[in-house]
């Protein structure tokens, strides 16, 4: 085997005094020719800022590398020090030599030119190749990276593409100039579970085509166990760990990365549900939710409406005391229309909602995804945690700042707290807040919606157990919204599986986790990456979610329910459907 | 399409708001057309001459039915007589509009012409030396008078050059396109000027926002040369700004330019409103108000036009 890369003592700073600032502080690895490696970390480990420096584009992001040397095997046998190199002789070390794909897909395509151009141009530049030529390389590239009638695709812009297509058109992009080295930055954080999967089967079948190497970045261990032939576990700019993958995964060395293998949540296809809190018959439910649908017309108001989205169509479910029910599913599945349904935060189409058993004025209560965004950056946190009491007519008295010390010292924040701002906190410790705040009237149920998803895994870990311990104290119920399974079987006694506006399959957790039902549970849940699948083979699986747009008029077929053993319903699916 | 025709259903209630404001507000200024009209001389009418000259005008009915008067002039497309000019009003501003359509136009490729570049550079070179050089240059551009850069320009056209701007008189575009551009270049740089800064500066920001977005990350990684990043990149994506300030701009000057065509003697319609509105000529004040927020309607329209030719989001829609 011949080495491609060798990275030795790299250092890299940022500002005005990038020696003072260091994030990466003396990262040394070396990769082979044809090899993968693994960087895991959590954020501000930096691996994305030792990765962008193997392609130097870390110099646009204001970083400077201050010590160090990566020197990379080039195609005509040369070695180049990217860290010395110039500007000139790294542009085309770009695209040819390192080629990159990013997090998200969503922006990394510019929007102003069809994706045929903006592929055709990577062949421009990597091969000299121009109008037909390029044309007819692009469209055998897409056909590469598995994207169906490829052909009338090559005139589209990336906005009339979904995420997993692309990041497909990113793929292709990058392997337009045949480069030795792919790397990829957290490539499929932004997808789906069932898109990572197409991705990563996408990723390991054009790595066996080409032969060459690829970095991944990610701070999903499990995710890359079954690619990486080594990794490198990244905590505060320093390797902490580096070896083959089943080392690393089998006799891990560092606290660190136990930590990252048993701390943080993993699928175990329903091991870890919980064990506490089966449900008694006999309680009445806090929340009944019977055919509920909500949509959105499409079409203006001076014409008649061209139909409708039919975001969440005929769902059903309800909810115990003390009980935590999951709603799973993909992007654009309903899960978060119908929380905020529950909070009457939009407009109902049909079917009722019940909730709260009398003893309080404000029976639900909200926390959102992103605790950077729900909390007002100019309020203190006592203003904060005032809010929905003031919004309810209360005023702003001892009791009420008793009531807020005492959540505060429950989410397990000092006292001295209140007096701060939002920007104070971390990002666990503002979602803490919001947990607080959402506790302040005294809810019997809480929708957390994607509460945990913005966290980074191990603050993610401990957030989980603070909702646990706070619901058995209080008697809560949570309605959990969420698309990582992990976090789901950590959470949930029951779970509903949602696909296009409509539960599929509903059930105790163990139960939907371990025997999945419904052929759209099963997709999901053999698409969830997990430490002990990892040498399975996955194919690529294209099956795409349909349009919930629906012309006007048009009703659901009735959903007829089969029984699986206690309370463990499976929404019959259609002949069709299984397609 | 359907947009452009819903827009142009608008077009006509705005038009209506417009001058039912005008026909108000301009009744309220105190004093009288007559007066106006006479100077002195009114003086020395006879309340009875007084009362027939009114009502020859018009103006002693009552203000609604003077208003409903004029309106059923303006769907027959009459605008009414100036006083002023003894002319129908259309013809009067039919006769000043090719001038300030054509400055309008000049000041604008000079504006671009000058300032999308400028703004490109700067951002490109955030923090050196050049963008620093230009931000100053753009602040002094935009805190400056435009009647102190158009003394200054004659001044330094004449003095040091013994040139002599032809002044008060205008060759259209089309009898003579070379002298017609010469006659109206220093109004245009003059007018462009100010603007120019502005543009400048909307570019820059616009530009240093794209310049950190991802796809532009994405082309450097691909290897595209700095040149390519930045014009085939990131300027068609950060133009969306130029364009919105530049329609309301455009929109401004087409209303004329009261100060630049004051200094270079231009008969614009900038200077036709202020003669308009000194000596009560009601009939052309309200006239070249309905015009001018008639060209404002629609270069916004064509604003949002340059939209849809510039993002294909706005112009395919979602998936």
């Amino acid at each position: 085997m011949t080495k491609l890369l060798s990275v030795r003592d790299l250092h890299v700073g940022f500002g005005r005094d990038p020696k003072a600032n260091e994030v990466v502080k003396g990262v040394s690895f070396d990769l082979e020719q044809g090899q993968t490696l693994g960087i895991v970390g959590e954020s501000g480990s930096g691996k994305s800022v030792t990765a962008l420096c193997i392609n130097r584009l870390v110099d646009f992001g204001g970083g400077r590398i201050t010590a160090g040397s990566i020197n990379l095997a080039r195609a005509d046998g040369s070695v180049l020090d990217v860290a010395q190199a110039d500007e000139k002789t790294l542009l085309g070390v770009r695209g040819r030599d390192v080629a990159m794909i990013f997090q998200e897909p969503m922006t990394s395509l510019n929007p102003v030119h069809t994706i045929g151009a903006q592929i055709a141009e990577a062949y421009r530049l990597s091969q000299g190749l121009t109008g037909a030529a390029a044309d007819r390389a692009s469209l055998d590239v897409l056909e590469r990276v598995r994207i169906a009638d490829a052909k009338s695709r090559l005139g589209y812009y990336p906005h009339q593409l979904s995420g997993g297509m692309r990041q497909r058109v990113m793929i292709a992009m990058a392997l337009a100039a045949s480069p030795r080295l792919l790397i990829a930055d957290e490539p499929t954080t932004a997808l789906d579970v069932t898109v990572q999967a197409q991705i990563m089967a996408l990723l390991a079948e054009l790595r066996a085509e080409t032969g060459m190497s690829m970095i991944f970045i990610t701070h999903d261990i499990g995710l890359v166990a079954g690619i990486a032939d080594n990794i490198m576990v990244m905590q505060n700019g320093l390797a902490v760990e580096q070896n083959t993958t089943g080392a690393v995964l089998d006799h891990p060395q560092h606290d660190y990365t136990r930590h990252l293998l048993r701390a943080v949540p993993h699928f175990t296809a329903g091991a870890a549900v919980r064990s506490d809190g089966s449900r008694a018959n006999t309680a009445e439910p806090i929340v009944r939710v019977d055919d509920l649908a909500v949509r959105f017309p499409i079409g203006k108001a001076w014409f008649a409406p061209r139909g409708a989205i039919h975001a969440v169509d005929g769902v059903s479910f309800d909810l115990m005391p003390g009980e935590t029910l999951a709603i799973v599913g993909e992007s654009g599945c309903g899960k978060s229309t119908t929380a905020r349904a529950l909070l009457g935060l939009n407009q109902r189409h049909r079917g009722t909602i019940t909730a709260g058993a009398g003893n309080s004025s404000h029976p639900v209560q909200m926390v959102f995804q992103d605790p950077f965004a729900s909390l007002n950056p100019r309020l203190t946190v006592e203003a904060l945690l005032a809010e929905p009491a003031i919004a309810n007519g209360r005023k702003r008295d001892a009791a009420l700042r008793e009531r807020m010390i005492f959540l505060l010292g429950r989410v397990g924040l000092p006292e001295e707290s209140l007096t701060r701002y939002p920007h104070q906190f971390s990002g666990g410790q503002r979602q803490r807040l919001c947990i607080a705040r959402a506790l302040m009237l005294n809810p019997d149920v809480v929708v957390l919606d994607e509460a945990v998803s913005a966290l980074d895994v191990s603050v993610q870990a401990k957030v989980l157990e603070l909702l646990v311990d706070l619901q058995r104290e209080f008697g809560l119920a949570y309605l959990f919204i969420s698309h990582d399974m992990a976090v789901v079987e950590r959470i949930a006694h029951r779970i509903a599986v949602m696909f296009a506006g409509q539960i599929v399959e509903m059930g105790e957790a163990r139960a939907v986790l371990s025997a999945p039902q419904h052929s759209y549970t099963k997709r999901l849940i053999a698409a969830v990456p997990a430490i002990e699948r990892r040498r399975q083979h996955f194919a690529v699986d294209m099956t795409q979610v349909p349009s919930l747009v629906r012309p006007p008029g048009y009703e659901p077929p009735p959903a007829r329910w089969q029984q699986i053993g206690g309370d463990h319903l499976v929404r019959e699916e259609t002949a069709h459907e299984q397609n | 399409m359907s947009y452009v025709v819903q827009r142009l259903l608008t077009f006509p209630l705005i038009l209506l708001g417009v001058s039912i404001l005008v026909f108000v507000s301009i009744r309220l200024v105190p004093g009288d057309a007559i007066t106006a009209m006479l100077g002195t001389e009114a003086g020395l009418l006879t309340p009875a001459q007084r009362a027939s000259l009114a009502s020859y005008f018009g103006i002693d009915q009552p203000i609604w039915s003077q208003y409903l008067r004029w309106l059923s002039g303006l769907v027959q497309g009459d605008l009414g007589i100036s006083s002023i000019y003894g002319k129908p009003v259309l013809t009067v501003i039919l006769e000043r509009f090719p001038l300030t359509l054509q400055l309008s136009l000049m000041a604008m490729v000079i504006a671009l012409g000058i300032g999308v570049p400028l703004g490109v550079l700067a951002a490109s070179r955030n923090e050196r030396p050049s963008d620093l050089i230009v931000r100053v240059l753009a602040m002094l551009g935009q805190s400056t008078p435009s009647f102190v850069v158009g003394v200054l320009i004659i001044y330094v056209l004449s003095v040091w050059f013994g040139f002599v701007p032809a002044m008060g008189t205008f060759t259209p575009l089309l009898t003579d396109p070379l002298a017609s551009i010469g006659q109206l270049i220093f109004p245009a740089i003059t007018l462009g000027f100010a603007f120019a800064a502005s543009v400048t500066r909307i570019a820059r920001s616009s530009m240093l926002d794209v310049l950190s977005d991802d796809y532009v990350r994405t082309a450097r990684a691909k290897g595209v040369t700095p040149r390519s990043v930045i014009w085939r990149h990131a300027l068609p994506n950060a133009l969306i700004p130029v364009v919105t300030l530049s329609g309301v701009e455009f929109g401004y000057l087409l209303g004329g330019a009261v100060i630049v065509e004051q200094i270079f003697a231009l008969p614009g319609l900038g200077r036709l409103v202020l003669d308009a509105i000194t000596q009560r000529d009601y009939a052309l004040v309200q006239g070249t108000v309905l015009f001018i927020a008639f060209n404002f309607l629609v270069v916004n329209l064509l604003v949002d036009l340059a939209y849809v030719a510039l993002d294909p989001r706005i112009r395919i829609g979602g998936r």
